[in-house]
């Protein structure tokens, strides 16, 4: 049987306000446990909530930028459930009338096309601190680290509108490029700033009804979520075709053992007891505060591809890969701007940067070479000073902390030989030393000896010890030989 | 000195006829040898006590200080006090130390007025009848067999046995006025949002209001001036100036119209209750009020509406007592649910525990509707008859609550009974209007009460009614025997 597959996600996006959604306590990542948790996040008797104006703002941002309705109230429920890192015994989040309404996001398909994913809403709500079960506590004891406890997320409910995992993940990617561009999340997914939880189900092609879905939670990489994506559909359609039938359930998915299992099903699902939070006043939403939002608001990612490919006569995708990233689209700006080959910095920064980041697992910020050395790479490349090949070497003294890019080609004395007295008598030389390769080249016919020419190249380049301008001795080259033959032929 | 009104007492300090110092050891001396007897203070802090009368005579020396500088004054335990045990009448925070102040707390402090202790109170001001506090119940002081009233009992009885210039306390449906009824004295319940939440120890969020119980209506007027402001901190404070509410204590009240809603005055209201009730009105016409005849329909709804949110929102706000972070843990816990359930079982006592259930079973999936929604919208029907009332009137008159102090044990074992005790004081919160008790006699010796309740921030007709009423009665000045 033919199967189809029907994906809707909720994304938990950590917003980058300073403090927490009810409390002046910073939300800085990685500080020593429970030191950014005050008396409101450690719901203390007596405390009271006092709503984060910037982070309404941030979720209204993610709301225009999505083309969402933008309903004029919207309120904080309490959802009750008991747990160590839950402080308070229950989580202020929203339900009925959450702060961002339907929406849409447009993603690129991989014919070449697009399409529409609907948003269904987003909204506001507290993020829970953290159980640690592991660790120097010994099997007795849990600790909880409660500094999570109280950041800002907003939650983003998508339509079931993704069918297969590539989908999904261009959907994931697309968001990620949004929730950065608009600066409203740091984007760092190792850190838990975006969270997927994966809706799956399949059913017969062409069949009009849902099949039974399972919720796959907490994915926090592309990598991983692909993965989860595709194990879970052959696993329903494994189990539809034994005949046996989808259990509605939540399921964990561990992207370094690559093993999924259940962790609830329905049944044991907890009665939330949802109702609206009292200490809270609901939001009300004025159009001057949207106006602002909306005339404020940065450039994202779509109108930033075009204007890439627009302003720098960029191939589509190296504008659909520096676009994902505001930092990276800023650095590659950057790049283009110190030199004058917009398409050589975009294949340098798309290629060998990222390439190079992502091997040694840094990010754009930590990177060792800045966008203007990189820039001044490039141009030296185009202004002849250095061959490409020498560039990767200059790239690779930057890197390592050699130097800038002009005092390493000074120091190592990589530039380029030009002169063309002196080249002339580097290719008469490597000739001289090989008449067996002249006499190869000469029997060769004519429409193939250019083949032949990469040996003479190579000695060359070597005996120049790389630094002859490899065009310039293209000419000479073919110059000397075509002399040669005449001198033969006569 | 114990009976000088806050006024007094301020001119006392102010003509060096006695210091502050002298002022608190002389209340401490009282706590030390009647408290004993009432149980109406739980928390004793002398010595922080005598520190800041010292600070507060230092002030006054200086000419420096406002009306309640160098008064002496107790806090209901459910008001967080830094550094001071605050148990909210429970054995699930016996242990509990605040790292900071109830804004309440600190309006005081910043007035220079000195804190003496702490008052008794039903377990998270939940009761009438002040029974369920872990320390014990508080004793009524014109009748130690009978109940002070709840919850803010421990807070009315030390008044009315003058333990305390004032005391703070808590209304969330009747919690001030009742037991004010019950003891004798004044207390009022502003307006909700007039008075911070911050640091008071929530029991319903959207009905819980703090407010003062004194001796009279003009000291319930200074210490509401000290106790109201706009609180960042808590979001449903309400930004609004406050009045000078002593300015307009002696106004005329010739002409001011008091609504009498029938309701208030159907079956089950005590008949002397009632002819007290009506002598204090008589009283009020004399002085030139109109008496009006007025209906609030849906009164009858006010107790199963309440008894629905309140306790709604208590099962959530009580879900962080989990012995996780503080308070009371039990010993050895097995696990996570081991130490759940015996921490809160252990922690929290009967009446606590049945509110919890009654509450999370409201909103509970399928009863939602039923219940939590259904009594939103009864809440509405109950404030929009207040809302209809005050076209016609301008202020609305009746008795505080149904009967005068009943015997320990009466009503122990029958909830609803207990319930019914603030049958006239819960729709007020519902509104979210404000609404006070003042003395109005003696049924068999023991006191009554009649309530007034004022339109959305107009306390300053409350107090300038009472205050009048005051001023042509002595109702207020009764005081229980074998004090002194």
């Amino acid at each position: 049987m033919q199967w189809e597959t029907v994906i809707g996600l909720e994304i938990h996006v950590q917003l980058a306000t300073a403090t927490k959604i009810f409390s002046g306590a910073s939300t800085r990542f990685g500080g020593a446990a429970n030191s950014q948790a005050c008396a409101i996040d450690l719901a203390m008797p007596g405390t009271l909530p006092v709503l984060n104006a910037q982070a309404v703002d941030f979720a209204l941002m993610f709301g225009l930028a999505i083309d969402a309705d933008i309903p004029m109230m919207s309120v904080f429920e309490r959802k009750n459930y008991f747990y160590p890192d839950l402080p308070k015994g229950y989580q202020t989040t929203q339900l009925d009338k959450p702060i961002v309404g339907a929406g849409r996001v447009t993603i690129a398909t991989a014919d070449g096309g697009t399409k529409e994913i609907r948003i269904h809403h987003a909204h506001l709500e507290e993020d829970a601190g953290k159980s640690l079960h592991e660790g120097d506590f010994g099997s007795q004891f849990s600790a909880i680290d409660l500094n999570r406890a109280g950041t800002p997320l907003i939650e983003i409910v998508t339509e079931p509108d993704l069918s297969n995992a590539t989908e999904a993940v261009t959907f994931a990617k697309k968001l990620h490029a949004l929730v950065t561009s608009l600066g409203i999340c740091d984007g760092r997914m190792a850190e838990g700033s975006l969270r997927f939880d994966v809706n799956v189900s399949v059913r017969p092609l062409g069949s009009e009804t849902l099949g039974t879905r399972t919720e796959t939670k907490n994915l926090n990489s592309f990598k991983f979520m692909e993965e989860a994506i595709v194990r879970e559909v052959a696993r329903q359609i494994d189990v539809l075709e034994d005949g046996g039938s989808i259990i509605q359930q939540t399921r964990l998915y561990n992207g370094d053992t690559k093993v999924a299992r259940s962790m609830r099903s329905k049944e044991e699902a907890n009665d939330y007891r949802y109702f609206p939070c009292p200490d809270l006043l609901p939001v009300v939403i004025t159009e001057a505060r949207l106006q602002r939002l909306r005339d404020a608001l940065p450039e994202l990612p779509d109108a930033r591809v075009a204007r890439l490919i627009e302003r720098y006569a960029i191939a589509a995708k190296d504008a659909q890969i520096l676009a994902s990233d505001v930092a990276l689209a800023n650095y590659f700006e950057t790049v283009a701007k110190h030199c004058d080959d917009p398409r050589l910095a975009a294949n340098w920064t798309t290629g060998e940067l990222i390439g190079r980041l992502n091997g040694e697992g840094l990010e754009l910020a930590e990177s060792p070479i800045d966008a203007e050395q990189l820039g001044i790479l490039i141009q030296r490349i185009g202004d002849q000073t250095i061959s490409g090949k020498m560039a990767k070497q200059v790239f690779d003294g930057v890197w390592s902390g050699a130097g800038e890019v002009d005092q390493i080609i000074k120091e190592r004395g990589l530039k380029q030989v030009s002169d063309s007295g002196a080249l002339e008598q580097l290719v008469a030389d490597v000739l001289a030393k090989n008449p067996a390769m002249i006499d190869d080249y000469l029997a060769t016919e004519e429409g193939r000896r250019k083949k032949k020419l990469g040996g003479f190249m190579g000695q060359i380049m070597q005996a120049s010890k790389g630094q002859a301008n490899p065009q310039q001795v293209n000419q000479i080259l073919l110059a000397q030989l075509q002399s040669l033959i005449q001198s033969r032929g006569d | 000195m114990h009976n000088m009104s806050i006024a007094e007492l301020g001119l006392g300090l102010r003509s060096k006829t006695f210091s502050s110092r002298e002022l608190t050891e002389h209340f401490l001396r009282r706590i030390a040898t009647l408290n004993p007897r009432y149980n109406a203070v739980i928390t004793v802090t002398e010595e922080s006590a005598l520190a800041s009368a010292e600070r507060s005579d230092e002030q006054l020396r200086n000419g420096a200080g406002g009306d309640l500088c160098g008064i002496p004054v107790l806090h209901k335990d459910i008001f967080c006090t830094r550094n001071v045990r605050t148990s909210c009448g429970s054995k699930m925070l016996d242990n509990f130390i605040p790292p900071y102040d109830a804004t309440v707390v600190e309006n005081f402090a910043d007035a220079g007025a000195v804190m003496l202790g702490k008052t008794n109170m039903d377990e998270f001001a939940m009761g009438s009848s002040n029974e369920t506090s872990f320390y014990g119940p508080v004793k009524n002081p014109w009748d130690i067999t009978r109940v002070p009233g709840g919850s803010s009992g421990g807070s009315a009885a030390a008044v009315a046995a003058r333990l305390g210039a004032a005391a703070t306390a808590t209304d969330t449906g009747g919690s001030i006025r009742q037991p004010a009824a019950l003891c004798g004295v004044s207390g009022l319940k502003p307006t909700y949002g007039r008075v911070s939440r911050w640091g008071m120890i929530a029991f319903a969020s959207s009905l819980d209001q703090a407010g003062p119980i004194a001796k009279s209506a003009e000291d319930c007027a200074i210490l509401l001036q000290c106790m109201a402001s706009y609180d960042p901190r808590d979001s449903t404070s309400v930004e609004r100036a406050v009045p000078d509410y002593r300015a307009t204590l002696n106004d005329s009240v010739a002409g001011v119209k008091i609504g009498i809603p029938k309701e208030y005055f159907s079956d089950g209201l005590d008949p002397s209750v009632e002819a007290a009730v009506m002598d204090s009105l008589a009283a009020l016409r004399e002085l030139g009020a109109e008496l009006v005849d007025i209906s609030l329909p849906n009164s009858h709804l006010s107790v199963p509406a309440y008894y629905v949110i309140a306790p709604a929102e208590a099962s959530a706000n009580l879900s962080r007592f989990d012995g996780v972070r503080y308070g009371h843990r039990c010993d050895n816990p097995v696990d996570l649910e081991d130490m759940y359930r015996r921490s809160r079982a252990e922690g929290f006592g009967e009446e606590v525990q049945r509110r919890i259930l009654i509450g999370s079973y409201c909103l509970s999936a399928g009863y939602y509707d039923a219940y939590y929604r259904k009594a939103q919208q009864v809440r509405q029907l109950i404030r929009q008859d207040f809302v209809n009332a005050f076209e016609q009137v301008d202020i609305i008159m009746g008795p505080t609550c149904p009967s005068p102090a009943f015997k320990f044990g009466a009503k122990g074992d029958d909830p609803v009974a207990m319930y019914l005790e603030d049958i006239y004081t819960i729709a007020t919160n519902l509104a979210g209007l404000p609404g006070m008790s003042v003395p109005c006699g003696l049924v068999d010796g023991n006191p009554a009460g009649i309530q007034l309740i004022g339109n959305y921030f107009d306390e300053a007709s409350l107090l300038n009614v009472a205050h009048r009423l005051q001023q042509a009665t002595d109702w207020h000045k009764l005081q229980p025997g074998g004090l002194d």
